[in-house]
């Protein structure tokens, strides 16, 4: 639809200054400059609890890590072919993040969905850390736009090319949507509040099933995550 | 008899085909989405996509990252032969999944569920998925492929007879306000519904109900087909859009597919076809022609009879 107010857009690099960040506000859209690399469960299994050595120098390198496994594969040569990029739901790597913060000293984590408004207190706030949700989430073609190489990939023979840590050098690569601040607010939160609201209206006419489920919840407000 | 290397060729194309373009119908509901979207994020987020499907064709490159999970339904006319056989078919197809899935490339997401093991190329024990149906007049084979997304916006349950429409409303509202939240399924999308059938045909009606029928398709009993529009405005009414922002939309067509039941039972299953609602067809003649198309066109009145004859 025409006439609707376009969110504003902004260049940021993967390795920030905390003016930068303090600058961002939830719903900017955000593109890339510089190193980033994925790292989920798998990743993370490795260097916390398994305590590999990360492959790389964080945060020097890069302070962006994405919650993604690309859609790519290795050429005999030892060359890579990376198609489309896509992150993955990151409410489900929140047990690492502590951590993982501390070892990496990352300032971005992109990712899928966000993650609640009480882990960007808790684990963002204190260490000046954003969180930039992908877009649609399905952008995965634009994204790989944005890919000028792909510099490494490290452990892909222990986990497997889906969960590997790999690291790409990033040019205008976007959009994502900053869904985090430094104060710790949730742009998803924010939006979920203003859904909620009406969604008694919604539910008229309809009734609860006969048979109950344990821990069943009739709060619309809550969230599954 | 149709060659079983045409089949593995034309099963590769269209792994590409599924992965790369967006198909028509569902390309059109989501424009017609974006002209309707006045939520500013949910807004902005379907132009991102439109110019996305745009991008992956032009770059031929997957639309989305996650390449899904690959799966086959197979059907074919009831004077078809392959070549060599069923068990030939079924090892041509997962040869072109594999093979695929390093020449896109595609995410190789298919692990143990167990152990994590990853063969890199889709294939392991049960996967690709093949499933089959017959049609009672034809020599062709149909090769249909969906890469549907794999983690949220399909749930089950068992309702009762007593739980009524009122029932079957609410559990539709709550499997999109609870997996639409933070757009977990990936909407707006094509929301397919099982009512009926058992628990596992059941979930297979719906799945079949979102990947195999086209937007703007409606159910041929005229009561359903009722309900189908019933429950697409519906959903576009809870006030959420895409990524679970504020907006108008979250699904762009519903359909309902009905199996029979048990008489104390009305199991009911929801899915969500995303936002790369990955899905190709082709027809394979004896003859060596190949026909493609994105319609599956697999609900016939022949796989939807109620007869013990079939009279069609």
């Amino acid at each position: 639809m025409d006439g609707i107010a376009k969110p504003r857009e902004v260049r940021l690099s993967t390795t920030p200054t905390p003016e930068t960040l303090a600058a961002l506000q939830l719903g900017d859209i955000v593109t890339l400059d510089g190193l980033i690399y994925t790292a989920r469960e798998g990743v993370y299994m490795r260097a916390l609890e398994d305590g590999a050595n990360i492959p790389m120098e964080l945060p020097a390198e890069s302070a962006a890590n994405f919650h993604c496994s690309p859609a790519a594969t290795i050429r005999d040569d030892g060359s890579f072919d990376m198609g489309a990029v896509t992150a993955t739901a990151s409410f489900r790597f929140a047990k690492w993040l502590p951590e993982w913060f501390d070892k990496s000293g990352a300032k971005l984590i992109i990712g899928k969905g966000g993650m609640s408004s009480k882990d960007y207190k808790d684990y963002f706030v204190p260490n000046g850390a954003v969180y930039l949700s992908t877009v649609g989430y399905g952008t995965g073609a634009l994204l790989g736009r944005g890919i000028e190489k792909v510099e490494a990939v490290h452990w892909h023979a222990e986990l497997g090319l889906a969960q590997a840590m790999w690291v790409i050098r990033a040019c205008n690569m976007g959009p994502f949507i900053v869904a985090s601040d430094l104060a710790g607010n949730c742009l998803f939160e924010r939006e979920n509040a203003k859904i909620s609201a009406g969604l008694d209206a919604v539910y008229e006419g309809t009734r609860p099933a006969v048979l109950k489920r344990f821990g069943e919840t009739d709060d619309r407000s809550d969230e599954l995550i | 008899m149709i060659p079983i290397e045409l089949i593995q060729t034309t099963a590769a194309d269209l792994m590409a085909k599924a992965a790369i373009e967006i198909p028509d119908d569902y390309h059109a509901g989501l424009k017609q989405a974006a002209k309707t979207e006045t939520g500013p994020l949910a807004n902005y987020v379907l132009n991102a996509m439109l110019d996305n499907y745009a991008a992956a064709k032009l770059d031929r490159c997957a639309m989305c990252g996650d390449t899904g999970t690959p799966r086959w339904y197979i059907k074919m006319g009831n004077e078809a032969r392959v070549e060599g056989g069923p068990v030939a078919l079924e090892a041509a197809l997962r040869r072109a999944t594999a093979s695929a899935t390093t020449d896109i490339p595609l995410r190789p997401n298919r692990v143990h569920p167990l152990w994590r093991t990853d063969h890199n190329n889709n294939v392991g024990i049960g996967a690709p998925e093949i499933e089959y149906a017959f049609e009672p007049e034809g020599d062709w084979l149909d090769l249909i492929t969906v890469h549907k997304g794999g983690l949220f916006g399909t749930d089950y349950r068992m309702l009762f007879p007593s739980d009524g429409i009122e029932g079957i409303k609410r559990f539709y509202l709550d499997s999109l306000v609870a997996f639409g939240k933070r757009g977990l399924a990936c909407q707006p999308a094509i929301i397919g519904i099982g009512l009926g059938g058992c628990k596992d045909t059941c979930m297979v009606l719906g799945k079949r109900a979102a990947c195999l029928r086209t937007v703007g398709d409606v159910n041929p009993d005229p009561k359903i087909a009722e309900l189908e529009a019933e429950f697409k405005e519906l959903g576009n009414s809870i006030g959420m859009g895409a990524m679970g922002f504020v907006g108008k939309n979250m699904v762009v067509d519903c359909h309902i597919e009905a199996g029979y039941c048990h008489t104390g039972g009305m199991q009911m299953s929801v899915h969500a076809f995303c936002l790369s609602s990955r899905r190709a067809v082709a027809r394979l003649f004896p003859d060596g022609r190949v026909e493609y198309r994105t319609d599956p066109d697999w609900f016939t009145d022949y796989q939807r009879r109620e007869t013990v004859e079939w009279t069609g």
